[in-house]
C-alpha cells in the first residue's frame, strides 16, 4: 500500500537523470549577490498594465461561448433532457447531453484518496447540486445561458443527506452502493495512549470544529479549447499544464503528443486548479462537436458549487501534560466529509497532532463520509489548518492549566525528526524552535501579555494576544522536473520550464537563479513556461513544492550552460575551464583576471548560436525529511458587547529555508495569514440541511472573504532562515501553504487571552461570539 | 422608479433596464459618494427591445467606439470581448469583487454592473487608459514596486479603484485607504501591500 506521505505532490522513487552528475552537485551559496534581494516581479509589467493575458482572457477569431446546465438538486436522477427548443434558439451552436452520441465520456473522481471512483461527465445519478447534465455552444455567453434555461430536464427527485454527522445514521439516503462512509476509518497510532494520559498531571478533552472553505480564486475556473484536425490546444486557467493535459487525454482518449496544454496566467487556484475539471472536457466536446474555439469560463455561482472545497472537519482531541510541559499523550478524531465522490475528505487532517510536538502516545482515528454537496479538491495546505485549529487551541489550554508560557510549553517539545513516519527520520532542518523564540522577541511576547494582564478587565473592549505554531507536511519538493537554459551568443538567456507561475513569483524567482549563476541581469532573462507544446514536463505547482522542485533544477541547467561556456572560453583563452569566473558577460582567469574574453566574444558560441544547458532535479536525500515551520502571533481587541474581533497586528516567523525573493516571500506570508483569517472570522459554505439540502450563500456577498478592512495594516513577516544544505542545492523549502495553518488557532488563542472564551468552531462571527460572551456571564 | 404594468409588450427592458441601474450605482460605494446619482437619474429611459442590436458610441481612454450591441451587454463584456481590452477582468458579474472596476467619468465603478448603453456619452477609462504610451502610470508603478499583488487577476481593479481614490483627492490615511479599497476583493491576500502601494502613489501624487 501507498504510504500517505507519499505521491501528493511529487514523485517518490523515481530514478532521474542528474545534472551535474552526484559529487559534482554546485556547493551551498555562501554570499549571493540577487538571491534573496527584494526584486520587483519579472512579469510585473504584464500584470500592472492589462496586456497579460489570462485563460479568460482569450478571444479567438470564430470562438464561441460555453456553458453549463447543472442539476439543481442535491440529489437526483436524470429520466430525460429535451434540448430541441434550446437547439433552435438563436446564436446556439450546439447542446449537448448524457443523451446525445458521443458526448459522454468517462470521469474519474480519485484525489487525495486511495479510492477511485469511475463516473460520466453528464452523470445521470446527480449526487451534488452543480452536477452537469447539459452543455451549450452559442455565439455570446448570453445567448447560451438563454439556451441553457430552455434546456428541459425530467429529474426524480431524491432523498438527501448534506450534514456529515447525520451520513452514517441508520436510514440516511445512500449516495453510493456501498454506503455513506468513503472506505475503512484511518488509524494511526505509537506508544500507548492510555498509559500516557495515566501520566499525565493534567488531561483536557475538547471538541472542534472547521466550517467548510471555498477557494474562490479571483479567476473564474476554464478553459478556451481549440481543435486543428485531431490536434487539441486548451488555454486552461491552472496550476499545472501536464496534468491538464494527462486528465483530457485520458478523457477524450486521445494521444497526450495531441493535447496541448497552455497556462502561462493564471488567476490563482489555491489548489482548485491542480487537474482539469470536467468543464475543461466540456469544453473540448463542444469545440469538436461545433468545429469552433469555444471559451467556457464557469460563472462565480459554479465555482462555489463544483470546483471544490475545504471539507468540513469534526474533531476531538484529548491531550496529557506533565506539570513541567512535557506532553504524554495525544487522541485524536475526526469525523468529515469530501463531498459526494472520493476526494479527500479527512486528508492530512491529523497530520500536525502526529508530528509537530515531540509526544511518545498519539492516535489518531479518522472517517471520511459521503454526503450530497460538491466535492472537496485540495485547498492550501489540506488538512493541516483543521489539524492545527484542534491542536494549538489545546496546547494554548494545556499551557494555561499547568500556568505555563504558551511559547515555553511548544518550546519545551520542539522535535528535530519526524515522529510519525516510518524509521522517524531526521528534518534537514527545523527551524521551529527560532520561529518560536525570535518570533516572540520581535512581537514583543512576554511584554505584550503582562502589560494586558495587568490592565482592569472592567471594559467592554479587551484586548488579547494569541500564538501558535505549525508544519507542512511537505514542502520539500522533489523529481521530476527538466529545465532548459539558453544562453545566447548576446549574451541573453531564455529559461524553458514546464511549472506554471500561480501568483507566488515563481518566475522571478527561477530568473534569480539563473542571474545569480550567470552573473546576468534578471531583466535579460525570458522565461517560457506552462506550454505542454514547448515547455519541459513538470508537476502541478501546489504544495508548497513548486521552489524547492524547480530552482535546484533551474541551478542545474545555469551551471550546466556555464560548464560548456568556460570550455568554449578556454580553448580561447588558451587555459583549464576550472581556473575560469564568470562575472557581468565576461569570463576571466580567477588567477589572473586580466585574462579574460567577453560572452559575445567567444567564436565557438557565436557559431553554435546557443548554448544548451539542461538540468533535471535530482533526487531528495536519503532517510531526510524536507518540512517548512511556523509559528505566527496576534494582537486582537474584541468588543463584549457586539462580538466585533478586530485584530491589531500579526507577525509570522517561518522557516522556510533560504528566501528566495524577499519581497514576494512577504507576499506570500501577508496573503497566507489574510487567507486564515477568512477560516477563523469569516468563511463558511452554508448548506440548508434540513430543508432544500441546497447551498445557502453561492457568491461573494453571502460568503465573506476577508476585505481590505478586515486586515491589520500591521503584518509583520520575519523568515528564519536555518542553513540548510540537504534540502537541496538551493537551501529552500515551500512557504505558501506553512503560513495558513497555525494562523486560525492563532486568532482563537488571542480572543480567549482577551475574553477567557474559548471558540471552538469557525468562523468566529460577532453572533457566535455574542452567545458565547452571554453563555459566560450566566455561569459568573 | 416606473412599474411597468401588465399588459405592456413583456419584451420591453426599460423597466429592467432602470433597476439594473439602480442596483449598479447602489452597489459601486464610491459612484454613490460621488454625486453622479443624480445626473443617471436624470438620463431619459429609452425604450428598447432585447432582439434589436442598438447603435452605440463608447468613448474610451480617450477615443470613440462604434459599436452594435445587444441591450443587455454589460460594459464589461462589450469591454472585453467586443473590445480587446482584457485588463478589465471579470470576477462575479454581480458587483462584489471589483475586478472589473473602471472609471466613468472619473469615479470608480464596476463595468459588470453598468450596461453598455448607459455608458453611452461617458468618459470610461479601462487600466490600459492609465499608461502613457508603453509606460505604466504612477499607481500602476507604485503596485510593481511594492508588490502589491501575487496572481494579479484582481490588479487592474485594484489599480483603477486606487486611482479613483486619489483623484478624489479626500485625505489618506491607512484607514481611508482601507476603506477606499474595500469594494474590492483580493483572494491571494495582498491587502497589506496594496495600501503601501496606494500610500506611495498618493506621496509621488501630492510630491507633483
Amino acid at each position: 500500500m501507498k504510504k500517505e506521505t507519499e505521491g501528493m505532490y511529487y514523485t517518490h522513487g523515481l530514478t532521474v537523470p542528474e545534472t551535474p552528475k552526484p559529487g559534482d552537485s554546485p556547493k551551498p551559496w555562501k554570499q549571493t549577490n540577487v538571491v534573496g534581494k527584494r526584486i520587483p516581479r519579472v512579469d510585473a509589467y504584464e500584470r500592472v498594465s492589462g496586456t497579460a493575458v489570462y485563460p479568460s482572457d482569450l478571444v479567438l477569431p470564430r470562438m464561441l461561448y460555453g456553458a453549463i446546465l447543472r442539476c439543481p438538486h442535491p440529489h437526483a436522477t436524470v429520466k430525460g433532457v429535451d434540448i430541441r427548443k434550446a437547439e433552435k434558439m438563436p446564436g446556439v451552436h450546439v447542446v449537448i447531453s448524457g443523451s446525445t452520441a458521443g458526448n459522454n465520456p468517462g470521469w474519474k473522481y480519485s484525489a487525495f484518496t486511495r479510492i477511485e471512483f469511475a463516473t460520466r461527465i453528464f452523470e445521470s445519478h446527480c449526487r451534488y447540486e452543480g452536477e452537469p447534465v447539459a452543455a451549450v455552444a452559442a455565439e455570446t455567453p448570453y445567448q447560451a445561458w438563454d439556451a441553457i434555461r430552455a434546456i428541459q430536464v425530467d429529474y426524480e427527485v431524491l432523498p438527501f443527506v448534506a450534514d456529515e454527522e447525520k451520513a452514517l445514521a441508520t436510514g440516511a439516503p445512500r449516495i453510493h452502493d456501498k454506503g455513506n462512509q468513503m472506505g475503512e476509518t484511518q488509524r494511526y497510532s505509537r506508544g500507548d495512549v492510555q498509559k500516557g494520559l495515566e501520566e499525565a498531571d493534567v488531561v483536557v478533552e475538547m471538541r472542534f470544529n472547521t466550517a467548510c472553505e471555498l477557494h474562490t480564486p479571483m479567476e473564474l475556473h476554464g478553459c478556451v479549447a481549440d481543435w486543428d484536425g485531431d490536434n487539441l490546444t486548451i488555454w486552461e486557467s491552472t496550476q499545472g499544464v501536464y496534468p491538464v493535459q494527462n486528465g483530457v487525454a485520458q478523457v477524450l482518449g486521445l494521444p497526450l503528443s495531441k493535447v496541448r496544454v497552455i497556462g502561462r496566467y493564471m488567476g490563482g487556484g489555491f489548489g482548485s486548479k491542480l487537474r482539469a475539471g470536467k468543464y475543461t472536457a466540456i469544453a473540448a466536446l463542444l469545440a469538436r462537436a461545433t468545429a469552433r474555439p469555444v471559451k467556457l469560463i464557469l460563472s462565480r455561482e459554479e465555482t462555489y458549487l463544483a470546483t471544490g472545497n475545504r471539507p468540513p472537519a469534526h474533531m476531538k482531541l484529548k491531550a496529557g501534560v506533565k506539570k513541567d510541559g512535557t506532553l504524554t499523550a495525544l487522541d485524536f478524531s475526526c469525523l468529515a466529509s469530501g463531498g459526494a465522490y472520493p476526494a479527500g475528505g479527512t486528508a492530512l487532517v491529523d497530520w500536525v497532532v502526529r508530528d509537530l510536538y515531540l509526544c511518545p502516545n498519539v492516535r489518531s482515528e479518522m472517517t471520511d463520509v459521503y454526503i450530497n454537496a460538491g466535492p472537496a479538491r485540495p485547498m492550501r495546505a489540506p488538512g493541516h489548518p483543521q489539524g492545527a485549529w484542534a491542536l494549538e487551541q489545546m496546547m494554548d489550554a494545556l499551557a494555561e492549566k499547568i500556568g505555563m508560557d504558551p511559547v515555553d510549553l511548544r518550546l519545551k517539545n520542539v522535535p528535530t525528526f519526524s515522529q510519525a513516519r516510518e524509521g522517524s527520520p531526521p528534518y534537514t532542518s527545523t527551524g521551529l524552535r527560532d520561529c518560536l523564540v525570535e518570533g516572540a522577541k520581535a512581537f514583543g511576547w512576554k511584554e505584550a501579555r503582562e502589560k494586558i494582564e495587568k490592565e482592569e478587565r472592567k471594559s467592554p473592549v479587551q484586548r488579547g494576544v494569541g500564538m501558535a505554531s505549525g508544519l507542512w507536511i511537505a514542502g520539500g519538493g522533489g523529481p521530476p522536473s527538466t529545465i532548459l537554459v539558453k544562453l545566447f551568443s548576446d549574451g541573453s538567456v531564455n529559461l524553458n520550464m514546464g511549472a506554471s507561475d500561480i501568483g507566488t513569483g515563481t518566475r522571478t524567482v527561477m530568473a534569480m537563479v539563473v542571474s545569480e549563476e550567470l552573473g546576468i541581469r534578471p531583466e535579460m532573462i525570458q522565461i517560457e513556461n506552462a506550454d505542454t507544446g514547448t515547455t519541459q514536463y513538470a508537476t502541478a505547482s501546489g504544495g508548497s513544492k513548486t521552489v524547492p522542485t524547480e530552482a535546484p533544477a533551474v541551478r542545474a541547467a545555469a551551471v550546466e550552460a556555464k560548464r560548456q561556456l568556460f570550455e568554449m572560453a578556454a580553448s580561447e583563452l588558451k587555459t583549464d575551464p576550472s581556473g575560469l569566473a564568470l562575472t557581468g558577460g565576461e569570463i576571466f582567469l580567477k588567477e589572473d583576471p586580466t585574462k579574460k574574453i567577453k560572452i559575445t566574444e567567444i567564436p565557438g558560441l557565436k557559431k553554435a548560436g546557443v548554448i544548451v544547458g539542461i538540468g533535471y532535479r535530482g533526487p531528495n536525500a536519503q532517510n531526510r525529511v524536507v518540512n517548512p515551520f511556523a509559528a505566527q502571533f496576534c494582537e486582537v481587541e474584541v468588543n463584549k458587547r457586539t462580538g466585533e474581533v478586530k485584530i491589531l497586528r500579526f507577525l509570522a516567523a517561518q522557516d522556510s529555508g533560504r528566501v528566495m525573493n524577499r519581497l514576494t516571500y512577504d507576499s506570500q506570508v501577508i496573503g497566507g495569514i489574510t487567507m486564515g483569517i477568512g477560516l477563523a472570522m469569516t468563511e463558511a459554505r452554508i448548506l440548508d440541511r434540513n430543508n432544500t439540502g441546497k447551498l445557502v450563500n453561492r457568491n461573494w456577498h453571502d460568503y465573506k472573504l476577508p476585505t481590505a478592512l478586515d486586515v491589520p495594516a500591521e503584518m509583520t513577516s520575519l523568515p528564519i532562515e536555518p542553513e540548510d544544505n540537504e534540502a537541496n542545492t538551493t537551501g529552500s523549502k515551500g512557504l505558501g501553504e506553512p503560513v495558513i495553518i497555525p494562523t486560525a488557532a492563532v486568532v482563537a488563542n488571542a480572543v480567549r487571552h482577551a475574553t477567557g472564551v474559548r471558540v471552538l468552531d469557525t468562523p468566529m462571527s460577532p453572533a457566535m461570539l455574542c452567545k458565547l460572551f452571554s453563555e459566560k456571564r450566566k455561569e459568573g | 422608479m416606473k412599474r411597468k404594468p401588465e399588459d405592456e409588450d413583456p419584451k420591453t427592458v426599460m423597466t429592467r433596464r432602470s433597476f439594473i441601474k439602480g442596483v449598479g450605482v447602489g452597489a459601486a460605494a464610491a459612484a454613490a459618494a460621488s454625486g453622479s446619482l443624480s445626473a443617471l437619474a436624470a438620463a431619459e429611459a429609452k425604450e428598447v427591445k432585447p432582439e434589436e442590436m442598438q447603435r452605440l458610441t463608447l468613448r474610451v481612454n480617450g477615443r470613440s467606439h462604434r459599436l452594435l450591441v445587444e441591450p443587455r451587454w454589460s460594459l464589461l463584456f462589450v469591454l472585453r470581448e467586443k473590445m480587446g481590452l482584457s485588463g478589465t477582468k471579470m470576477g462575479c458579474e454581480r458587483g462584489e469583487c471589483g475586478a472589473c472596476t473602471v472609471l466613468i467619468n472619473g469615479v470608480s465603478r464596476y463595468a459588470c454592473m453598468t450596461l453598455a448603453l448607459e455608458a453611452e456619452g461617458d468618459e470610461i477609462t479601462t487600466v490600459e487608459g492609465l499608461m502613457e504610451g508603453e509606460e505604466l502610470g504612477p499607481v500602476q508603478q507604485a503596485f510593481v514596486e511594492n508588490d502589491a499583488f501575487q496572481c494579479g487577476y484582481c490588479t487592474p481593479g485594484q489599480i483603477m479603484a486606487a486611482e479613483g481614490l486619489l483623484r478624489s483627492n479626500s485625505p489618506l490615511t491607512v484607514t481611508e485607504i482601507q476603506k477606499g479599497m474595500s469594494g474590492n476583493l483580493c483572494r491571494c491576500g495582498a491587502y497589506v501591500h496594496i495600501f503601501q502601494a496606494v500610500e506611495a502613489a498618493a506621496k509621488a501624487r501630492s510630491g507633483k
